[in-house]
């Protein structure tokens, strides 16, 4: 069984890696842009996981810091700083603002949580919009006159969606490591005690507080990154890009790719962007745009007959065999606040 | 003009207390944050748009058409509210938070693409059934919409009160947001009171779509998302799950709104972080809105 698993993950990564350079100068390449997207999603949606599913609070804003990320990369780039240093500006700058919501927001459970990410998450896109001096509103970045330059790293300039596919598979790579490391270190096991029960956690003596503002953090530092790499690739960025919408898909991809499981979640925020787009060529021009009407109906299916995602957490699903009787309802309206 | 913003602030605010009723009495029964219901506004405002524009509509007097109009809208919504409720959130009853939230965010998409694809990818203008008259007393002017908007949300408001309030079956709606569970056993249809309130929810959005399309004069298929992202802020403002505190949350986000569009340089431009900005103060200090009674968390 072990050896069977480690030649699927050994075809994959080499599918994953050579793949691509073969498709280039096909009439396929324009795959390598969409998995060029879809794996800033999985940056995303990975971050986003360490929130919703590993310490289970739920977050309706998160494209804010993914905003905050790609709009400090796009105004430090074009003041001519490099893409390092200005990546690290950006995940510094998404996490900080990421800190300063979430340590007053902390105090609040559930729903409200929800309800004030969702709030700071329109705050900050509208602000972005109507700050003209700044972010030259709904035009977005850059201005007239002015160029984000594509990445270059160590010589090395990034110019075609092939070599940031690459840059991408790197980070999420990395990020799926990262996160893998997280989940089965003493933080991660703090987080599934904070999820489980925060009350019994903390009498356990789990730091609460500051182990969910490291989850914050660390999510929006992916968001961070996400958001750089975003402006380089697109050289171009609008307030248009990171609406709520998009913050209510990528919480779509968490929970269908399986809350709490990396793998899944990678899944996930693969099928929340290829599917569509991937579906419009299957389906030929005629049904192209019923895509998203498809799109809705499996959301709904989903949610309904696979709750648990497409690639469920081992350690959650233990979980939820304990916690399944009748006492969680939803009309048990005392106890879900 | 602080009057005027008044006035203005008036209109807009019954417009938002009523699509947020739809989201407090949900919530109130079921902990759920319908995130479909900004959908169910803008099918109210395409129905009564496409029956004004019909041809058995058109020779009637206007007033007798703009009210069948209505009820038009009225009547899709509801049925689209009971539809959504039946198969997309009754099967989620027992699944916890998130899935009921996924799968609203799915007829959501589905509903918009809907409208989309088969009636238009375009704005449509609302028909304007009547001239619109201006009226001026003391330096502020309100026109004939805007009354018509006032009377209708205020009338509409004040039968939902009374009926929430007096009725056996507001009781038994009342009931069920307290306590589902004893509510059944007390003999009460949960699940038909549950259906009940996303009926009525759906009926009031309906209407206020109608009145959003006459109000801006365009409607289009992703028209309900701003008007329901700020009439659940709305609701939140008040505590949701609480009628009364939805009317005035309404009113409030509605005036303060207006207030920072007339008065502050540029306020059109950021009216909507205001009320953004407001949602997250409340939220932040007073999470159980400002008429909404604090329950305490339980072990």
């Amino acid at each position: 069984m072990d050896k069977h698993k480690w030649i699927v993950w050994v075809l994959g990564i080499l599918i994953l890696g050579v793949g691509p350079y073969f498709l280039e100068n096909t009439s396929l390449a324009f795959l390598i842009r969409l998995a060029g997207t879809a794996g800033l999603y999985m940056l995303l949606a990975l971050g986003l996981n360490l929130v919703i599913g590993f310490v289970g609070l739920l977050d309706l804003g998160f494209m804010a810091f993914y905003a905050l990320g790609a709009y400090t990369a796009a105004l430090l780039a074009i003041q001519g700083w490099s893409f390092i240093p200005s990546a690290l500006a950006a995940m510094a700058v998404a996490a900080l603002f990421r800190l300063g919501v979430g340590f007053p927001a902390l105090r609040l459970r559930g729903d409200y949580l929800a309800i004030v990410t969702l709030g700071f998450g329109e705050v900050t896109r509208l602000v972005i919009t109507n700050w003209d001096a700044l972010t030259n509103g709904p035009k977005g970045l850059p201005r007239v006159g002015q160029s984000i330059p594509p990445i270059s790293l160590f010589g090395f300039v990034f110019t075609t969606n092939l070599h940031y596919y690459y840059l991408i598979a790197l980070c999420v790579a990395a990020a799926v490591w990262i996160c893998h490391r997280l989940n089965h270190s003493r933080v991660g096991r703090a987080w599934v005690a904070i999820r489980e029960d925060e009350i019994a956690a903390e009498l356990m003596g789990v730091e609460v507080t500051q182990q969910k503002l490291v989850a914050f953090g660390v999510s929006a530092v992916f968001a961070g990154l996400a958001g750089a790499i975003f402006a380089h690739r697109e050289s171009f960025v609008t307030p248009e890009s990171f609406t709520f919408w998009e913050s209510c898909l990528l919480v779509c991809a968490v929970v269908l790719g399986g809350m709490g499981s990396v793998i899944g979640v990678v899944l996930g925020a693969f099928c929340i962007v290829a599917l569509p787009e991937l579906l419009r060529d299957l389906l030929g021009t005629g049904f192209a745009s019923a895509r998203y009407l498809l799109f809705g109906i499996s959301l709904v299916l989903m949610a309904i007959y696979r709750p648990q995602g497409i690639w469920p957490s081992r350690r959650r699903s233990l979980e939820l065999h304990r916690a399944e009787p009748e006492q969680e309802t939803l009309f048990d309206v005392e106890n879900k606040r | 003009m602080i009057l005027q913003q008044l006035v203005n602030g008036l209109t807009l605010g019954s417009l938002y207390a009523l699509i947020a009723l739809g989201y407090t009495m949900v919530y109130g029964v079921l902990l759920m944050i319908n995130f479909a219901h900004s959908e169910i506004l803008m099918a109210g405002a395409f129905a009564s748009c496409l029956l004004l524009g019909s041809p058995w509509l058109q020779s009637n007097s206007p007033g007798v058409a703009i009210v069948l109009a209505m009820l038009g809208g009225l009547l899709i919504s509801a049925l689209l509210a009971l539809l959504m409720e039946r198969l997309a959130y009754r099967p989620l009853r027992r699944a916890g938070r998130l899935a009921p939230l996924i799968s609203a965010i799915g007829v959501s998409i589905f509903l918009q693409n809907a409208v989309f694809l088969f009636i238009s990818d375009q704005s449509l203008a609302y028909p304007q059934i009547f001239p619109i008259r201006h009226f001026e007393t003391v330096g502020v002017e309100i026109n004939s919409l805007q009354l018509l908007i006032l009377g209708v949300a205020v009338g509409l408001m004040i039968t939902l009160h009374l009926f929430v309030n007096r009725t056996r079956l507001g009781t038994a709606i009342r009931a069920t947001a307290q306590d589902a569970s004893t509510a059944s056993l007390m003999g009460i249809p949960v699940n038909g009171i549950i259906a009940l309130t996303f009926l009525i929810g759906g009926a009031l959005g309906g209407v206020a779509g109608a009145l959003n399309g006459m109000y801006y004069g365009t409607i289009k298929y992703n028209m309900g998302f701003v008007p329901g992202l700020k009439a659940f802020t709305a609701a939140v403002l008040g505590g949701i799950g609480n009628i009364a505190g939805a009317m005035w949350g309404g009113f409030i986000l509605g005036i303060l709104e207006s207030l920072a569009a007339g008065l502050l340089p540029n306020g059109s431009d950021w009216k909507d972080v205001i009320a953004f900005s407001i949602l997250i103060i409340v939220l932040l200090f007073r999470p159980e809105g400002l008429f909404g009674r604090h329950v305490p968390d339980k072990v």
